[in-house]
């Protein structure tokens, strides 16, 4: 997804010269190709995410579009004021990208973990929080927060991730993309767990049942219509993230559903559990002990089915 | 654009003198507090508004003009006095100041309210924005600049030494701090909660000009001014020693006047000094 960001970027600022970078002394084997080619539209703030929040506002509010570039926390949590009361106060034209999204950086420890950000981002008026599904997204999320005039902030992970779109699909912010459709089950994911959803979905078909997938990449403003379409047309629906289970794409399907008729689909949310981690592990190892390896999810709504059905028989 | 070039010096002295009683009856009235922050900045702002900024009330997104982002957003009511003596906003329209239904906020604020650059009220945002807007000038050689009007106490903050330290690193000679060195904050005197001297040393050495004036002496505010850039390819720091509540003897350097709005009684007294210096 770092990858496809940054060819995006690259080829958006050739076009327009307001686009700007500015990094907080990260970035190394990614931003190098856009500081050479355009040097006069990319800053590196050094060690110092509040002050590089401030100057993107600084410039946006002097006609330029400006993405700041850190790892997930210092994108976020380290400048949420400044987010807050600069950026989106001011719907300055600031795209705020943290890469490593959710458990990306494992091994790196506990301050690298990304697993409140979306939550809190989603918190901000004015703001649209996207996490794109794979690489093909995250291109596609690129080029719209320079479409669209405001505050923007951009969720990816890091490097190889697997492609879930063959085609380009139609990318329209705050809008899910349905990738399969079904009648029996909804799986709703958010960045990087699309790929494991798409193979879950797959087996889950495999054993015939209906499955539909949506890649919900733009977490606020959240599909409304497209949740409440799942929720009356299928019997189960499923959130997945690499994201605590509070607040994020579970937590905004879950405010939507909560506010639905009686009789809709049954919600199960499935992320990260809402505590520091206390073992060593990368990313992989992580997602496995909070659920989130593909065997898991299987295993997890293979058990609410069987529950829910147990219940009602 | 406003031509400021005949103002004199008694024009601002008057200037200052309206800004204080604008304040005095706005804080009076609205019982909200920073009087003594309002009666400190105010010859700083009248000089800035009266004849320094290059700005036009007519066209306040005009994009040349000189930016002012008043980064200690607790003075707001003398921010929009300002406003309404520049002709940014009506005169009457300072009524609604801090009420229900108005929309000029206790800090400082943008939203509706043409002329603000940026809302403040939470220290230490000003000076890395405005580094940003700098930046862009220097970038794009823009004739323009960029004041951050910041308090004393507001140096606290991390976030200014970021910038501070960014500033000066990237030579933006157009960008200028005014600092309000009024030497009291919130609860107590800088010297006793954080001292900051050698202040000028700290700025120089993160490579700034600086020139320390008299902060409520407007010919010597506007020399400083005038001398902007104080040297080629460095940032500029005006550190303005000022007295908290000045204007009125009985506010003068006293920490009560952070918080303690005026009542009418002490409103009527504070006016009549304030019109007869």
């Amino acid at each position: 997804m770092r990858t496809a960001f940054i060819q995006a970027l690259n080829e958006l600022a050739d076009r327009d010269e307001r686009v700007c970078l500015v990094v907080g002394d990260l970035g190394y084997s990614v931003i190098e190709e856009f500081a050479t080619r355009h040097p006069d539209q990319f800053v590196n703030a050094g060690v110092s995410e509040q002050n590089m929040i401030g100057l993107a506002v600084g410039m946006a509010l002097t006609g330029k579009i400006v993405f700041t570039y850190s790892i997930g926390n210092f994108a976020t949590l380290r400048c949420i004021e400044q987010i807050r009361n600069d950026v989106c106060y001011h719907r300055a034209n600031v795209k705020v990208v943290a890469v490593g999204g959710g458990l990306a950086y494992g091994n790196l420890g506990v301050t690298h973990h990304a697993s409140e950000d979306v939550a809190i981002m989603r918190a901000l008026p004015n703001m649209t929080v996207v996490s794109p599904g794979d690489p093909v997204e995250a291109g596609l999320a690129t080029r719209a927060a320079v479409a669209q005039d405001g505050p923007f902030y951009l969720r990816l992970g890091k490097a190889g991730e697997p492609v879930v779109h063959q085609a380009e699909p139609a990318f329209v912010l705050g809008r899910a993309i349905t990738v399969r459709d079904g009648s029996d089950v909804a799986l709703i994911a958010s960045g990087g767990m699309l790929a494991t959803a798409d193979r879950v979905a797959r087996r889950l078909s495999d054993q015939g049942l209906a499955v539909r997938l949506l890649s919900m990449h733009t977490i606020k403003p959240l599909d409304r219509d497209a949740v409440a379409c799942a929720a009356a047309e299928t019997r189960y629906v499923f959130t997945l993230e690499e994201h605590s289970v509070e607040g994020g794409l579970g937590g905004a399907v879950a405010e939507v559903m909560a506010e639905l008729e009686p009789g809709h689909a049954t919600l199960k949310r499935i992320g990260l559990r809402p505590e520091f981690n206390k073992t060593v592990g990368d990313q992989n190892y992580l997602k496995a002990m909070h659920g989130l390896d593909e065997d898991s999810v299987l295993k997890t709504i293979q058990q609410v089915i069987t529950r829910s059905y147990g219940r009602v028989g | 654009m406003t031509d400021n070039r005949h103002v004199s010096d008694d024009d601002l002295r008057a200037l200052a003198r309206r800004l204080r009683s604008h304040s005095l009856r706005m804080i009076s009235a609205a019982r909200t507090s920073h009087i003594g922050s309002c009666l400190s900045v105010a010859d700083i702002l009248a000089v800035l508004y009266g004849s320094e900024l290059r700005i036009d009330p007519k066209r306040p997104q005009w994009p040349d003009r000189d930016r002012l982002i008043m980064s200690k957003g607790h003075a707001a009511a003398i921010l929009y006095a300002s406003m309404a003596e520049a002709g940014f906003i009506p005169v009457e329209d300072l009524g609604g100041y801090a009420r229900n239904g108005g929309q000029l906020y206790g800090h400082a604020t943008h939203w509706g309210v043409p002329g603000v650059e940026m809302s403040s009220g939470s220290l230490g945002h000003g000076l890395p924005v405005g580094t940003g807007m700098a930046l862009t000038g220097k970038r794009s050689g823009a004739g323009w600049r960029v004041f951050v009007v910041m308090s004393d106490g507001e140096c606290d903050e991390g976030s200014n030494w970021e910038a501070i330290l960014f500033a000066g690193h990237h030579r933006l000679d157009n960008l200028n701090v005014v600092l309000d060195y009024n030497k009291i904050q919130s609860l107590d005197f800088v010297e006793k909660t954080l001292r900051l001297e050698p202040l000028a040393d700290k700025f120089r050495a993160f490579g700034w000009a600086v020139r320390e004036v008299d902060g409520h002496d407007v010919h010597v505010l506007r020399e400083a001014f005038d001398a902007l850039p104080l040297e080629t390819g460095k940032p500029n720091a005006i550190i303005a020693h000022t007295i908290k509540g000045k204007g009125v003897s009985w506010m003068e350097g006293k920490v009560l006047w952070h918080y303690r709005p005026p009542s009418p009684d002490e409103l009527v007294t504070a006016l009549a000094e304030v019109e007869a210096s």
